[in-house]
């Protein structure tokens, strides 16, 4: 699904390093972790995935279902499957959730050729996907993520993984800012795209996250690395010990 | 202070190329304005509320000529049901036009009435004059001397449509003057629209009374031809717990200025004007407002946003005058741009001035690029770059659009502004 390869990255605006050779192959059906201490390159390595501008790689490859995505417009990697989740989703006032989403669905379905979605079917579509997301249909008509709570705004990156059915995700630190309650809601949610042809790579500082979307691979990522990894049992390691014995066993 | 000679010789050039309709009821007003006109003089680039906006080809004798545009675009308000008025060039067109009788209003032309006495003796040119302190406005008073035609609205009820001033625009030489008097009896309620291009250059007045309880909504577009010129105003008296909501989209045109001058007299009452303009290359756009609060517990709202490319110029001057007495005063002015490129520029001249002391009043001004980060969650969610930038644009102009009331019209007017972006881009 997903292979990286030996990427390095640095800032564009300043000459500093940020991912050093990170190797990474996300299969069909898995859901892999990383996880790591603050500024190890975890966001970077998914704002590199997803296209954001700054950042320039220096070496490497990242391919997606065989296509060399690095070269690609974010809205191209988009269409070839790729999605986000983002840590802080963003404001955009007058636009509409629906019209927001609707846009993208039909962007994405219009890039790879496909027809695009009536608004009847949209319509019955998402209001049965945010249902199960417990999102009434006021968050849908409101302005994207405007007014929204810590919760609201995750569960509406769900509704729009849920809608855009991409076959790549990358959660970036979904669980930021959510109590227990939200973070089950969010992971539910989460848990219901799972499938074979699906893959997951999620972000997190907590292992909290990970008792509810159960991964298949976890690692740990330091100093722009991927350092360790290992099974489930690594995510326990790191809430018990944290991520100083782990770093000092690799150093 | 003496008028400068250079004042007056343009003054006089431009009144020549005039012709004052003689006669009837508006013979008075006609002939106080001319002398208020000629005492004052037209506007010169040095004055300072012309600062930032050329008068230049607004007061000329000639129109600059226009070239018409044309368009397979349905026009705005097309699909609505509404009380159709016409005018070609600035001329009534009988056949293009609706019946004048709806319940709840009469409707008469200005070049109509040529009674001696008439209701709207007691508003043509006085709202104007009115206006005129403590800022001159002499392309208002040349309106009032000169008008050819215009509409009398008296609006006694809530009549079950709007009524909608069509604009067209055929000549590429027609230099248009219009002068329309609305006046809402107490509690009646009324919509007047407004679209067009109207003339290759356009004189344009409105004055509105609105009595106790009343209400006047008004939703204009001015937009389409590109070389046209236009210089409006707007005068409006407000009464107690009265209503006054204006809302202006204005998509090219390489001359306009719009002048808003209101005055809310009686406690309680609400005005807002709003706008939203889009330009491109040697547009130039000015929203000139004055809203003098002169009652208490009165609120007022200015929102303009302007939507800058290719060089296009914006101009905002905008003031809140609280005169004393005027306590519990609501007062609030936002003008933003969002320039699209380094060439395009915004200049904006936000005054408050207050003589009340238990009052709030906001202002700011900001202007800005396409937010990046926004822009990146769009197109990571599959929106290409050019749909994502008008998006995010809309969503600028979207607190403006909001302050129209009407949900059909707001609707008709977004349609219209996603439409311009997207011929733009393509």
């Amino acid at each position: 699904m997903l292979n990286i390869k030996n990427l390095h990255v640095s800032l564009e605006e300043e000459d500093k390093q940020i991912l050093k050779g990170v190797n990474l192959t996300v299969e069909a059906g898995k859901v892999h972790a990383i996880m790591g201490p603050n500024g190890s390159g975890k966001s970077t390595l998914s704002y590199v995935l997803s296209g954001k501008d700054g950042y320039t790689v220096t070496e490497g490859s990242a391919d997606l279902l065989g296509e060399d995505i690095l070269d690609m417009d974010p809205e191209e990697r988009a269409a070839v499957g790729l999605f986000l989740a983002f840590q802080y989703p963003v404001e955009i006032p007058g636009v509409g959730n629906m019209t927001f989403l609707r846009t993208a669905v039909n962007s994405q379905r219009k890039a790879r050729g496909e027809e695009e979605m009536s608004s009847t079917e949209f319509l019955k579509v998402i209001r049965a996907r945010a249902k199960d997301l417990k999102i009434d249909a006021d968050m849908l008509k409101r302005p994207v993520n405007v007014g929204f709570s810590g919760g609201e705004k995750k569960r509406n990156e769900i509704l729009q993984m849920a809608m855009l059915e991409p076959k790549m995700c990358i959660l970036d630190e979904t669980d930021s800012g959510l109590d227990v309650d939200a973070m089950k809601l969010v992971a539910d949610g989460v848990n219901a795209l799972r499938n074979e042809g699906r893959g997951f790579l999620v972000i997190t500082h907590y292992q909290r996250l990970l008792d509810h979307i159960k991964p298949d691979y976890v690692h740990i990522m330091a100093d722009g690395r991927i350092v360790k990894t290992g099974g489930p049992e690594l995510a326990l390691e790191v809430e018990q010990n944290g991520y100083a014995d782990i770093l000092a066993e690799v150093a | 202070m003496a008028l400068a000679q250079i004042k007056i010789d343009a003054t006089s050039e431009r009144l020549a190329a005039l012709e004052m309709p003689q006669g009837g009821w508006s013979g008075a007003a006609r002939a106080d304005a001319l002398a208020r006109l000629q005492a004052m003089g037209l506007p010169s680039r040095r004055d300072e509320y012309w600062k930032y906006t050329r008068p230049d080809t607004l007061v000329q004798a000639k129109a600059p000529e226009a070239a018409v545009l044309e368009t397979d675009e349905k026009p705005v308000f097309s699909g609505m049901d509404r009380l159709k008025i016409v005018f070609i060039d600035g001329v009534f067109d009988a056949a293009a036009s609706d019946d004048f009788a709806l319940e709840g209003v009469s409707i008469e032309r200005l070049a109509d009435t040529s009674a001696d006495i008439h209701w709207a003796q007691g508003l043509y040119g006085v709202l104007e004059t009115a206006g005129q302190d403590p800022v001159e406005r002499a392309l208002a008073a040349l309106n009032t001397a000169y008008a050819t035609d215009g509409v009398l609205i008296h609006v006694t009820g809530k009549p079950s449509k709007p009524i909608s001033l069509i604009y067209r625009h055929v000549s590429t030489s027609s230099d248009a003057i219009l002068h329309h008097v609305v006046k809402v009896d107490a509690g009646a309620e009324v919509t007047v629209l407004e679209n067009g291009p109207a003339a290759a250059r356009f004189n344009k007045c409105m004055e509105v009374d609105i009595a106790d309880g009343a209400k006047f909504h008004h939703v204009r577009t001015q937009g389409r031809d590109h070389e046209r010129r236009a210089a409006t105003h707007m005068f409006a008296r407000l009464g107690t717990e009265s209503v006054f909501k204006s809302f202006t989209l204005t998509a090219n045109g390489v001359m306009t200025r719009n002048e808003c001058v209101i005055e809310l007299t009686g406690d309680d009452a609400h005005a807002t004007v709003a706008g939203a303009a889009l330009g491109d290359g040697d547009f130039h756009h000015d929203d000139t407002i004055f809203i003098t609060h002169d009652a208490v517990n009165c609120e007022s709202r200015q929102v303009f946003k302007k939507v800058l490319r290719n060089g296009a110029t914006g101009v905002f001057q905008g003031k809140i005058l609280v005169k004393p007495g005027a306590q519990k005063t609501d007062g609030y002015q936002i003008s933003q741009s969002l320039l699209l490129d380094e060439d395009s520029q915004f200049l904006a001249k936000p005054e408050l001035e207050i003589y009340a002391d238990d009052v709030a009043c906001s202002h700011g001004s900001t202007s800005g690029a396409i937010d990046e980060e926004a822009l990146f969650y769009l197109r990571s969610r599959g929106v290409p770059k050019g749909p994502a930038t008008d998006l995010l644009t809309l969503s600028f102009l979207a607190e403006a659009v909001e302050e129209i009331e009407d949900e059909a019209l707001a609707e008709e007017i977004t349609e219209r502004l996603a439409a311009w972006l997207s011929r733009r881009r393509s």
